[in-house]
């Protein structure tokens, strides 16, 4: 039998189904292969491995259970080990945002998401590494230490989702939670070369997840194919009456049909092949595309004329609501405390010695665009031209059923590559942040490698709650092709 | 356009944060290279295009206001790192009486 931990996650549930293993033994897998290769990846911020038996223990009795026919309809979930991006709460583990000003936090409360999860059997291996707060593109902005890409480990895994990523594709979990505000789950997923889902605005339930900027937030997954993430999906999709964005209604069903993609109409924006993309990532998007045509999609090109904009208004946006949403670190409720002369010393000194230089960065940037004078200008004019980034996809949408483009311009940087050039790490994210400021969904998964060997992604968006077309045309593509099985030699 | 040094203490006094004068020399000229690539947002003509705050249909949805038990007090105030009689415990904001 194939080890354990090289199982896929639908591989997996079956041989827990069939008893050739068990939750606590697969657990334990996954616990030896993160002391095998965390210390090379520093994928996690915080094992778990006692809660993570507490589950396998419990998914265990639950097999039990459903062998004895007591409980026929049991989740594909049920005794998997997977991750959770530390901006995510799980009541009693600590839960840091990759910040210092959140040393030591335990939440008193679990995300939504996460307890779907727990409530389907998955068990929970730990906390990974992410930007601070979620800012960033690479991990480096972590107050813990850089995430390394398991391709090649003197590069970034992408972020701010990296450590997530990074543990899928270093394959010490199955499955992660990840967030993607402006491409953080996107990005690192074609970075690490696995499959990752950033879903519509108001699909999954944020009660849990710390805000960063509220109107783009989300919560996404991360996996080695369309299939698996389908299984947690499905499973934390849908109305949350804990959360006031939660879309209300039913959850269109994810149908994995094999094969056939005729009829189905991808839209290739020419604004997305750009000068300075890498010409390995184009050439690998380009072939990609041929075998949808030969799987019978419908390929034209459109355009969504203000896509150049989407980077100023989200470096607006983001940072204005980040502004807002990290008023409430002061030191007083949770978190160290730095004292001052009097409170309002407090408050100074416990923000600027323990926020890292990126969130410092945004919280100013946007405290000055929402600032009296400059809100017309900056904040106002932001949300106005994101009217225009999101009718751009409404119209497109008219047209085609789906886009498709790179995730984004290169393969995974150096670490160090952007020290000190924010606007340029900033540019990492152009492809990616469209989506957010839309709304709309976005799936990314491996397309091939360019000459060093790093994994190219592409990315294909879907129409608001249009996640079930996304999940058919990437488990069709990855029927049809093996890119999503290459593993990261570790 | 360039952020002076005076500008950035301003903001970062509004958003309450303590910055070393490094900082500040590094914040002016970063938030200024930022603010310039921004700048090309005010020459889209946005007459007649209202501003996107959220891109969802809803309106904010309403429930029954029922009493349901709140968080645990003890497991909040874990989190602070001074808390006494149950409530958490700041330096003196008001003068005393002598």
């Amino acid at each position: 039998m194939t080890a354990l931990i090289d199982l896929s996650l639908h591989e997996a549930a079956q041989a827990l189904r069939a008893g050739e293993t068990s939750a606590r033994e697969l657990t334990l897998a996954c616990i030896a292969r993160m002391e095998e290769v965390d210390g090379h990846v520093h994928a996690f911020l915080a094992q778990t491995p006692d809660l993570a038996l507490e589950h396998a223990d419990r998914a265990d009795k639950m097999l039990a259970e459903a062998r004895k026919g007591e409980n026929e309809s049991l989740s594909n979930l049920v005794g998997i080990p997977v991750a959770i991006k530390d901006v995510l709460t799980i009541r009693g583990v600590p839960t840091t945002c990759g910040s210092k000003i959140l040393e030591g936090y335990r939440p008193p409360y679990t995300a939504t998401s996460v307890q779907r999860l727990i409530d389907s059997g998955a068990v929970i291996l730990g906390k990974t590494n992410t930007d601070e707060f979620a800012m960033g593109s690479s991990t480096e902005n972590s107050a813990y230490g850089v995430t390394h890409n398991p391709w090649d480990l003197a590069r970034v895994p992408g972020g701010s989702s990296g450590g997530s990523a990074a543990a899928v594709a270093a394959r010490m979990c199955f499955a992660a939670l990840g967030t993607d505000t402006g491409g953080s789950v996107r990005q690192p997923a074609a970075f690490c070369g696995i499959t990752g889902l950033k879903p519509s605005y108001g699909r999954v339930s944020r009660y849990g997840l710390i805000a960063y900027g509220s109107s783009l937030d989300t919560v996404g997954i991360h996996a080695h194919s369309a299939a698996e993430m389908a299984v947690l999906y499905t499973t934390m999709a849908g109305h949350d009456e804990l959360d006031s964005t939660s879309m209300p209604g039913a959850v269109e069903e994810i149908q994995l049909q094999d094969g056939d993609l005729r009829g189905i109409r991808v839209g290739v924006p020419k604004e997305y092949f750009i000068d300075g993309i890498q010409p390995a990532v184009e050439a690998a998007v380009r072939e990609a595309l041929n075998v949808l045509g030969d799987l019978g999609c419908e390929l034209q090109e459109i355009s969504l004329p203000h896509t150049n904009l989407a980077l100023p208004v989200y470096y607006i946006i983001a940072p204005a609501e980040a502004s807002a949403n990290l008023a409430r670190y002061d030191g007083i409720r949770f978190g160290p405390r730095k004292n001052g002369d009097d409170l309002w010393d407090t408050y100074l000194k416990t923000r600027g010695e323990l926020f890292g230089p990126e969130v410092k960065r945004r919280i100013m940037l946007g405290t000055y665009a929402l600032s009296s004078g400059y809100y017309d200008a900056y904040y106002a004019q932001a949300q106005k031209v994101r009217t225009l980034i999101k009718q751009d996809f409404e119209r497109a949408f008219e047209r085609v059923d789906l886009i498709a483009s790179p995730v984004t311009p290169t393969t995974a940087f150096p670490i160090g590559a952007h020290e000190d050039d924010p606007l340029a790490m900033y540019l990492e994210d152009v492809f990616t942040l469209p989506a957010n400021l839309a709304g709309v969904p976005g799936l990314a998964f491996p397309v091939g490698f360019d000459d060093s060997g790093l994994p190219i992604g592409m990315q294909i968006t879907g129409p608001h709650l249009g996640e079930a077309i996304l999940f058919r045309v990437t488990h069709a593509y990855q029927k049809a092709t093996d890119w999503h099985n290459k593993e990261a030699l570790l | 356009m360039d952020l002076t040094a005076e500008e950035v203490r301003k903001i970062a006094f509004l958003a309450r944060l303590h910055l070393t004068d490094e900082e500040i020399e590094t914040y002016a000229r970063q938030l200024s290279a930022i603010l310039e690539y921004a700048a090309q947002l005010q020459e889209v003509d946005t007459a007649n295009i209202p501003p996107t705050a959220t891109v969802l249909p809803l309106t904010a949805p309403l429930r029954e206001d029922t009493i349901r038990p709140s968080l645990p007090q003890d497991e909040i105030l874990a989190n602070a790192s001074s808390s006494e009689e149950g409530m958490f415990q700041v330096a003196p904001v008001l003068e005393q009486e002598p």
